[in-house]
């Protein structure tokens, strides 16, 4: 079954005269590859998880203890942590939210026949272009309370965007939505151009509606492809870490990524933020799973 | 045959160039500090080090915010790419119990250090733990938490006479916690875009901590005991909760978007024209003096944290020692360095040159205390400081503290009394997790 797979190696070629079979040549291109992600994804991950049951402390010479399940226990009790989990929660719904609805909203202005178009849309993806950490940056003076041009722009005198306990969260996600928007912009273009147009003109034929054509034709036609923009922005939105960091120090504001950090390079809890870290994991492992699942059932359609 | 001889004759040069180059890098020193003039200034000190000896310093830096986070990855590591660290205080217990930091106790009897240096520096930037005649670093950058202000608005006649009518006493340098309270009312008016007061609230090191700091020491409150680790009845007493209240109180009349500020904003405050008084460590006020980065140069004064209802001052104490990385390889050589760094005469070099210098002898001299316009207010202050928790797990304190201090601070939430309990109650939890004096 697996020989079938391969491409016969053509007898003329450099390879077959140095002889070297498909199955050597095979092993050449995936074993260092093989070996590259043992070495550095494969084993750290199952090592931290060994170190997830203990109370180890990088920056002591203290040896290692087992402690069981005495890291998650405390974890899961910890209401700090489910503070965390539940702002993350809403930084993800608001900021993938807004990202789908600027995004595939801007898509469908660009999807007709205008001036400068490609122009328009290179401008458009500037944003995603930017490093986080720049971006971050750039509209903490934006907001900033003194002279920052949106409360100018907007009259707002002295709105406090970051130093608001209620607002900050939200400050954070806006600059995402504007950072990301564009990616979900992309792929919803790429999406509306490959709708077949007869399906478009058969429904004008039966004068059917604006609203019906968008739900009925372009939405289940779109669908795939913006789950994948989903899927790909909630993993991205969930460890969100840089934006967040630089822009806020609200403990509103405080992502899971954020604690997660704290915890293992400031308080060098070595053994407790690994736990921390598998609990992230399972978590982004399971949403992506679900969405997955969602997808397939989409593309069956 | 010409070609293999100009071939060999290459490699040779090549060789003799690579081992002359080895041995340079062999007589070098890597001292690593955060980002800031200090740090400068002992480049500046290390070029004349290499001119006496030919031993070349490099001080590598990096920005405060990861100073912390590269430090200890490099030692946790057991790597030695830095021979000297000029860390914090608070790293003391970790460094030292750690095994990261050589052991300076003979160096430190064997010069008489513990005279040498301001005692206040020996006993928070050296020894380790409290007490023990232990000694892990020399005293190198002596700093402490002080207060800028705008002479031009405290000395306006029109303000005098205004802040008089109000306040019933003459608008003049605080004399205590209630009237830089009262001052910092009287010149907050948003309509003008001008502020009352600049104090640190960052929550991610510890700003929001060395800022309550010099509320609660000079309210006659403390942290804990420092020998006994017993925290309830100190972080909670009936001065830590007023003092608390009183940090908070000031938070009034900040500029707005302050919840997120240190040293860099409250600089600002006094160039941007944003505050009457400014929070700051007298490591940054040098940059205060000079008009290239403050226009207000001319028109800003300096002094002491004041004190609080019951007349006790003391201020909050940052300020580093370098210590020896266990795991370099030129152990000898920075040795050598450190006894060169605590001569007299390189002391009063290092104090020309803008360090604070911690040595007892230079900083009582007159030279030193009329060099600047804070050195006075400096001297005055590195005899009653006090500092924070030096224990290896003093980053998960200084987190609990933001915690539980920062939510009542800026977002109000819960009384001051609510706070501090909870936060000796955090205390006590991880003290006990670490077996400390239970």
């Amino acid at each position: 079954m697996a020989t079938t797979m391969i491409t016969t190696l053509d007898r003329s070629s450099r390879a077959a005269a140095r002889g070297l079979s498909d199955i050597s040549i095979r092993n050449l291109f995936i074993i260092p590859t093989v070996l590259f992600l043992i070495v550095f994804n494969i084993f750290p991950l199952i090592y931290s998880l060994g170190y997830s049951f203990t109370d180890f402390r990088a920056s002591t010479n203290a040896p290692a203890n087992f402690v069981g399940l005495q890291n998650y226990r405390d974890l899961l009790n910890d209401p700090y942590v489910w503070s965390n989990f539940a702002i993350t929660a809403k930084y993800v719904i608001v900021s993938v939210a807004g990202q789908l609805l600027v995004g595939f909203g801007v898509a469908m202005l660009l999807n007709r026949d205008i001036p400068l178009k490609g122009l328009i849309t290179t401008l458009l993806l500037l944003p995603m272009m930017l490093s986080m950490a720049v971006v971050g940056l750039f509209w903490k003076l934006l907001y900033d309370p003194s002279w920052g041009v949106i409360n100018y722009a907007l009259g707002l005198g002295n709105f406090e965007w970051l130093a608001d306990p209620k607002m900050a969260l939200y400050a954070v996600a806006l600059t995402d939505i504007w950072m990301w928007s564009p990616f979900v912009m992309l792929l919803s273009l790429a999406g509306l151009s490959a709708v077949p147009k007869h399906l478009y003109e058969a429904a004008a034929i039966d004068r059917a509606g604006p609203f019906y054509t968008f739900f009925r034709i372009t939405l289940p036609l779109v669908a795939p492809i913006l789950m994948i923009a989903v899927i790909f922005r909630t993993m991205e939105a969930f460890k969100t870490f840089d934006l967040a960091y630089i822009l806020t120090s609200q403990p509103t504001a405080e992502l899971i990524s954020i604690r997660l950090y704290k915890m293992a390079f400031q308080e060098w809890q070595t053994g407790r933020s690994c736990a921390m870290a598998y609990i992230v994991l399972i978590m982004v492992l399971a949403i992506t799973n679900i969405y997955v699942k969602y997808l397939n059932k989409v593309k069956e359609r | 045959m010409r070609k293999l001889v100009t071939s060999v004759l290459a490699g040779i040069g090549l060789t003799l160039a690579c081992g002359t180059s080895v041995y340079a890098q062999e007589k070098s020193l890597t001292i690593f500090w955060a980002e800031w003039d200090p740090a400068n200034y002992l480049q500046e000190l290390g070029n004349e080090y290499e001119k006496e000896t030919g031993v070349k310093i490099n001080v590598e830096t990096t920005p405060w915010s990861d100073f912390q986070t590269k430090a200890f990855t490099e030692f946790n590591a057991h790597g030695d790419a830095y021979d000297l660290v000029v860390g914090d205080s608070q790293w003391l217990g970790a460094g030292s119990t750690g095994g990261h930091y050589v052991d300076l106790t003979d160096f430190f009897k064997k010069h008489d250090l513990g005279n040498v240096m301001a005692p206040a520096t020996v006993k928070y930037y050296a020894e380790y733990p409290g007490n023990s005649g232990k000694y892990w670093a020399i005293p190198l950058e002596g700093d402490a938490v002080g207060w800028s202000y705008r002479k031009d608005w405290f000395e306006d006649p029109k303000e005098k006479e205004a802040f008089k009518a109000k306040y019933g006493y003459d608008l003049d340098v605080p004399k205590d916690f209630k009237a830089l309270r009262d001052i910092a009312e009287f010149f907050y008016r948003p309509d003008q875009k001008r502020y009352g007061i600049a104090i640190y609230t960052d929550n991610s090191y510890d700003a929001m901590a060395m800022g309550f700091e010099n509320a609660l020491f000079s309210y006659g409150g403390d942290l804990g005991d420092y020998s006994t680790y017993k925290v309830d009845g100190h972080i909670n007493s009936e001065k830590a909760v007023a003092a608390l209240d009183a940090y908070k109180e000031l938070y009034k009349f900040t500029p707005p978007g302050w919840a997120k500020s240190f040293f860099v904003e409250d600089n600002q405050a006094i160039t941007e024209n944003l505050a009457a008084m400014s929070m700051n460590f007298f490591a940054f006020f040098p940059s205060l003096i000079n008009e290239a980065s403050n226009p207000n140069a001319k028109n800003t004064g300096f002094f002491a944290n004041p004190p609080g209802p019951d007349g006790d001052q003391f201020a909050a104490l940052g300020g580093q020692g370098i210590s020896v990385v266990s795991y370099s390889q030129k152990q000898d050589e920075a040795m050598k360095f450190l006894e060169w760094f605590i001569k007299d005469e390189t002391q009063k070099k290092w104090a020309a040159l803008g360090g604070y210098t911690c040595s007892a002898a230079v900083l009582k001299s007159p030279e030193f205390q009329s060099a600047t316009p804070y050195n006075k207010a400096f001297y005055e202050t590195m005899f009653k400081v006090k500092d924070f928790w030096a224990v290896p797990e003093y980053a998960e304190l200084l987190q609990q503290l933001n915690q539980r201090v920062y939510p009542y601070m800026i977002g109000g939430s819960g009384t001051a009394k609510e706070t501090l309990d909870a936060l000796a109650g955090d205390w006590n939890a991880t003290f006990k997790k670490y077996g400390r004096g239970q």
